[in-house]
């Protein structure tokens, strides 16, 4: 897995996975399957999962940690390229609702598995620095993995 | 104790992400930071101030000078924090290999 932070604005994850494009993009847009990884430190789960994988459709998931914490992301499909590529826009409520979050994810063929590639797209670096210091926003949280190297180096 | 919120913040500019490289190298005074960044000392200090209200850097007097520093706790912190997260998104990535693992006698039968 790397993650890395782009410019001001973008944050990157890519990773490999031993199983074909398909698979990999049904277990992004399939409810019953989100909820079985989808979930971030341990002891989480995902009571409630929407995801109507088409243009405009909804996006709702709804995290608890079985004692009174919890937290929601809303968001909506753009754009779905079985089984190659899907746009969207997510949102957490903390409870406020933080600004949107855009997110290009690619599944290309790599040998008989996959390469994801995850870009988001915050409005600002303010929204970034913030997305990453709230560390929510399933465990999508990247780093600023240049600075560190640079700032620990 | 560092306020990462506060610390994230101070990071999101990239002078002021700039000015920690600088200063990874080592203590440097206001005056021979704002050389390189072609800045008003003023406007130096403005950001100084940001970082070390973060608790990312320290600032001692030594007569007319106020040399800063990293501050090893600020950085240390962050840099758990980030571990913490990328440890969380490699968690669901390891569950995510076996939910595919699991997949694949079902793709046989489509």
């Amino acid at each position: 897995m790397t993650l890395n932070t782009e410019g001001d604005t973008h944050v990157v994850v890519t990773r490999r996975f031993a199983a074909p494009p398909e698979a990999v993009y049904r277990a992004h847009t399939e409810p019953h399957l989100i909820q079985k990884w989808l979930l971030g430190p341990d002891g989480w789960i995902m009571p409630v999962c929407i995801s109507e994988a088409r243009p405009n459709g909804k996006i709702r998931y709804e995290w608890t940690n079985g004692k009174g914490g919890g937290f929601y992301l809303t968001g909506e499909y753009l754009e779905l390229e079985p089984y190659s590529r899907i746009v969207h826009v997510e949102r957490m409520h903390l409870p406020n609702p933080t600004p949107d979050n855009h997110v290009e994810t690619r599944f290309d063929q790599d040998g008989g598995g996959t390469l994801m590639t995850l870009r988001m797209t915050l409005p600002d670096a303010e929204t970034r620095a913030r997305m990453l210091a709230t560390g929510m926003e399933h465990g999508m949280e990247a780093s600023y993995v240049r600075l560190e190297s640079t700032m620990l180096g | 104790m560092p306020n990462l919120d506060a610390a994230f913040s101070a990071l999101s500019d990239p002078t002021r992400r700039a000015i920690l490289a600088r200063l990874a190298l080592g203590e440097t005074t206001v005056m021979e930071l704002a050389e390189p960044f072609e800045m008003s000392q003023p406007a130096v200090s403005r950001h100084l101030k940001v970082l070390e209200n973060a608790g990312l850097i320290v600032r001692r007097v030594e007569g007319a000078k106020h040399p800063c520093r990293l501050a090893k706790a600020g950085v240390e912190a962050i840099d758990e924090w980030l571990a913490m997260l990328r440890e969380a998104l490699a968690r669901n990535y390891d569950r995510l290999d076996q939910i595919l693992a699991d997949m694949k006698p079902e793709n046989g039968k489509v």
